[in-house]
């Protein structure tokens, strides 16, 4: 892990300044920020662990958990949010035995999560499932789409 | 190729334009994010290797000159709810709801034998609706209903009362090639403040178009731009605010997706107009493709001379960043915004010193909206009184507003400033969906507030607007109908402003906090009318003393939908009903055991079939069919029927 965070923090030169960016980049290689992580990055950058903690924790995008290796968003802006976007959150949750608390099943399988805005909002209700967006999604048609990664898992 | 000087910008232009000409159809795909999630890159792909496998496939960016068809991912084309999208000029046919199967019928009958397929062109469904409703209503077929076919995109309703200038490119030219951009004219604008303006002038004439900040706010750009040219500071920065996080806009994501150099261009004209060397496009994390497509732009200007040192050989040096947020809305604010770029906690600082000041790090900083940015070229080069003539003389210009919710067509729009809400809703948008009545329409996010029934002729501009206690804000309308619960909706924004408190100052931090507890009191039915007070009394402290916009703002739902809507508080808050059934965690009705005789009158006046049970005994009421519309309690003759 050492050598490819390292890379990460070189490939803006260890500018202070990019600390977001060297963490959105080590969130994507790993799926979350673990501690070990946010320590070398501390030393390496220089900058206090406590500023280093304090950044990673103020923004949404970041997960000091690790996460699903599929990470479903169901959008709950303005549109989607009248288009009834709370049922197909409801039915993920009910599926895969996960709460507001819960976000990650036990097999780090799936993660639910709920985002304020993805922006596609002339088609929602909508999720993205690693970042690939499906529109005007309904509960019965999220189960289907779940049935679907999980065989493919089985695979 | 680097272009060395304004002639060979010029000459590029019009070698392009050639180029471009020697497409005799042209295939726009629609490359948004919303026709991209229903698959219109796969289209793309199958179009392009079915016109090659003809031989008849051409692209601007080719040396030689081939006569042709050319395909290209172009910019949102706005009609996200009929996505995916194709359009198909010179005959402007839009096709809808495009599949993939669709593709070789596309090819052989519109591409090679020139013919419309009108089985997938726009047809008129909310008369079609109409006609369904009628047809059941009467119980009768009615013979000739027809339906009303639109061939070209044009004669659409939702394009026909649309003026698009700002989103002029947007589904009209390829998204990622810079050179369809400067065949339209694109970069003749930096040309021109380059070779014959000077800083100065730019200002005034930006100051003089009275451009107004298109983010929310509509403070004059050229303001802003003659403030940090009057800065003494070796070092200024341009920044470009590209953090919409309004829940419900994306009309930046889609200028940044089909249209990047221009938000690119306008830039560097901010840039040479206030002194400036280096700009930042700052993009929330929610829009990968925006990013990914001005990456690309980025790196084709660069690769032009449009970007770096000497542009077009003037002398002029300038260069843009790109950073990516994380996922923060307050970021979407001045100060914690350029504190985000610095890496740090994006929260907003004390003000003053202002950003035109003291922006990022420390230095003069421009800081706009993308879609301001994209209205600047067009300013120099039609001049500033050409665009006084479009819209309101305090508010000129267009305004794009990204219409969801409720509404018949949802997509991305533009249209004069002060277009009245009726236009925009019925006349573009197509009216309210499944034929419901109007209830209300969002505008301005979380920031903003409600407008009503009252307020559909009023024009829609900065004024006007702030006037009734609400704001364009970046420009997302949700319309609501009358099914949707106006204090759920309130409640709704109150939890979205919570969640994104940054924390630092206590109004905000305390006040919406408290103030969203109350909400869902009311909407789990515990509310008390006196809570409806202590919500304003909440709202007036936490608007007068928050830090930043975000805190002054939040309340702002609340306050307006008190204010429309009081009716319907006091219907959960007394009653302890929502008129639309939305709150179902409000209450549960039961019929004591002790006290039921038997009559079965409840179960007479349910309409919802909810009630069972055998004459002389206790009936019961089934929880999940009960609409808790409250005709058994008033049917009871003996009390036996509670809400708990």
């Amino acid at each position: 892990m050492t050598v490819k965070i390292e890379d990460i923090i070189d490939r803006y030169n260890g500018k202070k300044s990019s600390l977001i960016m060297v963490l959105q980049d080590i969130q994507r290689e790993y799926r979350y920020l673990s501690e070990e992580a946010l320590m070398l990055v501390a030393k390496r950058m220089k900058i206090a662990p406590s500023k280093v903690f304090s950044v990673a924790t103020f923004y949404e995008n970041f997960s000091l958990e690790p996460k699903g290796k599929y990470v479903i968003k169901i959008c709950d802006g303005t549109a989607c949010h009248v288009k009834k976007s709370i049922p197909i959150l409801n039915a993920l949750r009910t599926e895969l035995d996960l709460s507001e608390e819960k976000k990650t099943t036990d097999d780090l399988l799936f993660t639910v999560e709920t985002v304020s805005c993805l922006g596609a909002c002339g088609l929602a209700p909508v999720i993205t499932i690693n970042d690939k967006v499906y529109p005007k999604m309904t509960p019965e048609l999220v189960l289907e789409l779940l049935d679907s990664i999980r065989k493919e898992e089985e695979k | 190729m680097i272009l060395k000087s304004f002639m060979e910008l010029e000459e590029a232009s019009v070698k392009y334009q050639q180029k471009l000409d020697l497409q005799e159809i042209k295939v726009l795909v629609c490359g948004g994010t919303g026709c991209v999630s229903s698959g219109s890159i796969e289209i793309y792909e199958r179009l392009v290797e079915l016109v090659k496998d003809k031989g008849l496939l051409t692209d601007v960016k080719l040396e030689e000159e081939k006569n042709g068809i050319g395909v290209k991912k172009s910019g949102c084309h706005g009609f996200c709810e009929m996505g995916p999208l194709v359009r198909i000029e010179p005959f402007n046919y839009l096709y809808i709801g495009v599949k993939l199967e669709d593709c070789e019928e596309i090819v052989e009958e519109t591409l090679i034998n020139k013919r419309p397929i009108t089985r997938l062109m726009y047809k008129e469904t909310s008369i079609l609706n109409e006609i369904e409703e009628i047809k059941s209503r009467i119980g009768k077929s009615i013979k000739n209903a027809g339906e009303k076919i639109y061939e070209t995109q044009e004669s659409i309703p939702f394009y026909k009362k649309q003026t698009r200038l700002v989103l002029e490119h947007c589904g009209s030219i390829d998204a990622e090639a810079i050179e369809e951009y400067i065949a339209k004219g694109g970069y003749k604008a930096l040309s021109k403040v380059l070779a014959e303006m000077t800083p100065e002038e730019i200002c005034n004439s930006i100051i003089d178009s009275n451009l107004r900040g298109r983010g929310g706010g509509g403070y004059p750009a050229g303001r802003k731009w003659a403030q940090v040219l009057a800065q003494k500071s070796e070092i200024k920065y341009v920044v470009c605010n590209g953090d919409e996080g309004d829940p419900g806009a994306f009309m930046d994501r889609s200028l940044m997706e089909g249209d990047p150099h221009r938000v690119i261009e306008g830039m560097i004209i901010a840039g040479y107009a206030t002194g400036s060397c280096e700009g930042y496009i700052y993009v929330r994390a929610e829009y990968p493709l925006a990013v990914e497509r001005l990456k690309i732009a980025i790196e084709q200007a660069r690769s032009f001379g449009i970007l770096g040192k000497n542009i077009l050989g003037s002398g002029f040096d300038f260069d843009i960043h790109i950073n990516q947020g994380a996922g923060a809305f307050v970021c979407g604010e001045g100060s914690a915004l350029t504190a985000s770029i610095e890496g740090e906690r994006g929260m907003p600082r004390v003000k003053p010193p202002r950003t035109v000041e003291a922006g990022l790090w420390g230095k003069p900083t421009v800081l706009n909206n993308v879609e301001t940015f994209a209205n600047v070229p067009i300013i120099i080069l039609n001049g500033s009184s050409w665009y006084k003539s479009i819209g309101p003389e305090k508010s000129p210009g267009t305004k794009a507003f990204a219409i969801t919710g409720n509404v018949n067509n949802t997509g991305l729009i533009e249209v004069p400033m002060g277009t009245t809400l009726r236009e925009v809703i019925f006349d573009i948008g197509g009216g309210i969906k499944n034929g419901k009545k109007f209830k209300a329409v969002q505008i301005g996010g979380p920031s903003g507030g409600c407008l009503v029934e009252e307020h559909l002729d009023m024009p829609l501009d900065f004024d006007s607007l702030k006037k009734v206690g609400a704001m364009i804000g970046s420009g997302g309308l949700v319309v609501m109908d009358e099914d949707t619960c106006m204090v759920e909706v309130a409640r709704f924004f109150m939890n979205f402003t919570q969640n994104e408190s940054c924390g630092k100052c206590v109004p905000c931090r305390e006040g919406t906090k408290r103030m969203l507890e109350i909400m869902e009191r009311i909407v789990s039915g515990k509310g008390t009318m006196e809570d409806l007070d202590l919500l304003e009394e909440l709202a007036d402290t936490v608007s007068s003393a928050a830090l930043c916009g975000l805190g002054k703002t939040a309340a702002g739902p609340v306050i307006s939908t008190l204010k429309y809507f009081r009716d319907e508080y006091i219907e959960h808050v007394v009653n302890k009903r929502c008129p639309t059934k939305t709150c179902k965690g409000l209450t549960s009705f039961v019929i004591d055991g002790k006290l039921c005789k038997g009559c079965s009158k409840c179960q007479k006046v349910c309409p919802a079939g909810a009630i069972q049970g055998k004459i002389k005994e206790t009936f019961r009421i089934i929880g999940d069919r009960c609409i808790k519309c409250g005709a058994c309690i008033s049917a009871c003759p003996f009390k036996a029927i509670k809400e708990v």
